[in-house]
């Protein structure tokens, strides 16, 4: 089980980073809540990895640990707020600068020489829209 | 137990919710509560800075449940300074924003005392797991606060700001599972006593866990090479904004401190000063990064996000030491270079604001209204911020200047001190010539009056510094027995899981 599980983790942060890495902020997003999943699970086995044990002590049995438990439902919390947040943020983004780039070359220009003209992205969007 | 302790927390968060409940749609009631509240808190945190003047630290039992249990809050002399610090921006910048920054998206003030909750909280917590969930708390509202205004160029900033926030999020909790799988406790007090007691198998996990951890404070404290948001944010948001994210990078310095002197301190045994090898060198080049981007950068705004980078290379320079000398060095500086640092992004407002289309670019345009009174200041920002007589950066300087001695390198770190001084002052001569000496006839657009309550927001920040150069020696010693005090495991770890015979009684029980 120890296997799985960390070969797991170790595969979901492998592509959440590969995601963040990207230029574009929907991957960036899906990497984001990829890591978030893997913390979350790897939070879980810090507790030491029980299975069927009440997270309750009691003389004589044998029981999990209760406080990953409560770490790991406050992680996904926060990161479910912060993943709602971002999305959020990547459309006024695209919706603001016509493009979903994440790196701030169109900012720069525009703020260093008055709006920039719409970026081959937003018209590349708007062939493929008035192609649909 | 003393239970003004919790009150920098509560305030705020009070504060906060009656603003939005009740006055989401009174501007002039939220300003004013907004103020009466942020100046309320600066008098706790006064309060607060006098009770903890005794030097023996106090913990606060949340719940009153016992300590490696429940969650604590610990008042030290170190979290009482740096309580009273915020207090004190964060008033200046409520005073400059009621000018009519606030308006210009919604729920300024809310956002601000969320986040006030949130440093406060960081400032004072025990636990690990509870700093965690206060740097969600400050960085939440730090995300509301960094995109007021809105604006194309802002969003895209703030997409990379929250991203990289949540990157760093991500890196703290499993820093801390690691931590919590290895001792099996959160508590600082308790991971204190515990960590030297590690066997040498899991010391390996141990220490992979703290220097996660150490990348995410390294992270908040903008050192290199964590520090590339820093700029990019700071030079996008709005006056306010950056003001007040300036006591955010020193929690991160703060957490350091915390962290990385007492629990994995001096006398952590095998994992003794874990993170201080990195601490230094990465200061070095933070401060060589920030000297030139100031000396490169094309508008005021971004010459004092990079003025920001520089200051907190010198300041973690001195940290680095994790010596007495150093940290009350450091410690004298983080105020210095809060005060100083918001000062000159107000000011960068103001020229923003008052040179029309040409904005904050060192290029020469229009002359602004008020030009002497706002170059002036520009000229006293300027002063502070690079470390020249009569405002408190000379002093800091030369206090750090003093603390590196015990390096053996001292004589690099002299040489690199002085020369990025020399640096960042011609970075600032150059802006300050530009913006108010190159300047043309005024044009229409430039002819606004200056609002006085900014201006007075600026001059109270830069008469503190003033304040902190003529106090120097009450701040020195104040200093010293924090420094001390920070560094001292015993009487913290004391404090918070009571006396050491009582302890062993109550494991043998």
């Amino acid at each position: 089980m120890e296997m799985l599980v960390a070969s797991a983790i170790g595969l979901m942060t492998a592509t959440g980073l590969f995601l963040i890495l990207q230029g574009r902020s929907f991957p960036v997003i899906v990497g984001l809540t990829f890591l978030s999943y893997a913390v979350n699970a790897f939070l879980f086995a810090m507790g030491r990895l029980t299975v069927d044990r009440p997270p309750i002590i009691t003389a004589g049995a044998a029981y999990t640990d209760p406080l990953p438990q409560a770490l790991v439902l406050t992680a996904i919390v926060i990161s479910f707020g912060m993943t709602a947040l971002i999305v959020v943020l990547g459309l006024r983004g695209f919706l603001e600068t016509g493009s979903d780039r994440t790196d701030l070359s169109l900012a720069d220009a525009a703020e260093e020489h008055g709006p920039a003209p719409a970026g081959e992205d937003a018209r590349r969007e708007r062939d493929g829209a008035a192609r649909a | 137990m003393n239970n003004w302790i919790i009150m920098p927390a509560v305030l705020p968060a009070f504060t906060a919710a009656f603003l939005l409940l009740t006055l989401r749609h009174r501007p002039q009631a939220q300003r004013i509560v907004s103020i009466v509240a942020t100046a309320l808190g600066l008098l706790v945190a006064i309060g607060l800075a006098v009770a903890a003047s005794d030097g023996v630290p106090q913990a606060y039992r949340l719940g009153d449940w016992p300590a490696p249990f429940g969650i604590v809050l610990v008042l030290d002399r170190l979290s009482a300074t740096l309580l009273v610090l915020t207090g004190l921006l964060a008033l200046c910048v409520v005073l400059y924003a009621s000018a009519g920054w606030d308006r210009r998206g919604q729920h300024f003030h809310t956002l601000l005392q969320f986040q006030l909750l949130g440093i406060n909280g960081a400032f004072l917590t025990g636990d690990v797991f509870n700093l965690f969930v206060f740097f969600e708390v400050m960085l939440i509202a730090s995300y509301g606060l960094m995109l007021h205004g809105g604006g194309p160029a802002r969003l895209k900033a703030g997409f990379h700001y929250v991203a990289i926030n949540l990157i760093a999020s991500a890196l703290f909790l499993i820093g801390v599972g690691l931590i919590y799988a290895v001792t099996g406790t959160l508590n600082m007090a308790d991971l204190a006593l515990k960590v030297p007691e590690v066997v040498p198998a899991d010391q390996g996990l141990l220490k992979a866990g703290a220097l996660l951890l150490f990348l995410v404070f390294a992270t908040k404290a903008a050192l290199v090479p964590l520090h590339w948001w820093l700029p990019a944010t700071y030079a996008a948001t709005s006056a306010p904004a950056a003001a007040i994210f300036m006591i955010m990078t020193k929690v991160g310095a703060y957490a350091i401190l915390r962290v990385y002197g007492l629990v994995f301190g001096a006398e952590a045994g095998a994992l003794a000063l874990v993170a201080a090898p990195f601490v230094l060198p990465a200061a070095v080049v933070t401060l060589l990064l920030g000297t030139v981007g100031v000396v490169g950068s094309r508008s005021l705004r971004s010459l004092s996000a990079f003025a920001i980078v520089a200051s907190m290379g010198t300041l973690l320079i001195a940290l680095g030491l994790f010596d007495q000398a150093g940290v009350s060095a450091a410690l004298y500086y983080i105020v210095h270079s809060s005060l100083a640092g918001a000062a000159l992004f107000l000011l960068a407002g103001l020229v923003l604001e008052g040179r029309g289309a040409t904005g904050d670019r060192l290029l020469p345009g229009p002359a602004m209204r008020g030009e002497v009174l706002v170059g002036g200041l520009f000229l006293l920002c300027a002063v502070a911020m690079v470390g020249l007589p009569p405002l408190s950066g000379f002093l800091g300087k030369v206090m750090i200047l003093e603390a590196v001695r015990s390096s053996a390198s001292w004589p690099w770190l002299w040489a690199l001190i002085l020369g990025s001084s020399l640096a960042l002052t011609l970075g600032f001569v150059r802006a300050g010539s530009v913006l108010f000496w190159a300047s043309g006839p005024a044009s229409s657009e430039t002819r606004r009056p200056l609002a006085i309550l900014p201006l007075t927001a600026i001059v109270l920040l830069l008469a503190l510094t003033g304040a902190w150069t003529g106090a120097a020696g009450p701040a020195m010693v104040w200093m010293d027995a924090t420094a001390r005090q920070s560094l001292d495991r015993a009487s913290y770890v004391e404090a918070v899981l009571g006396p050491t015979n009582q302890r062993s009684a109550g494991l043998g029980e």
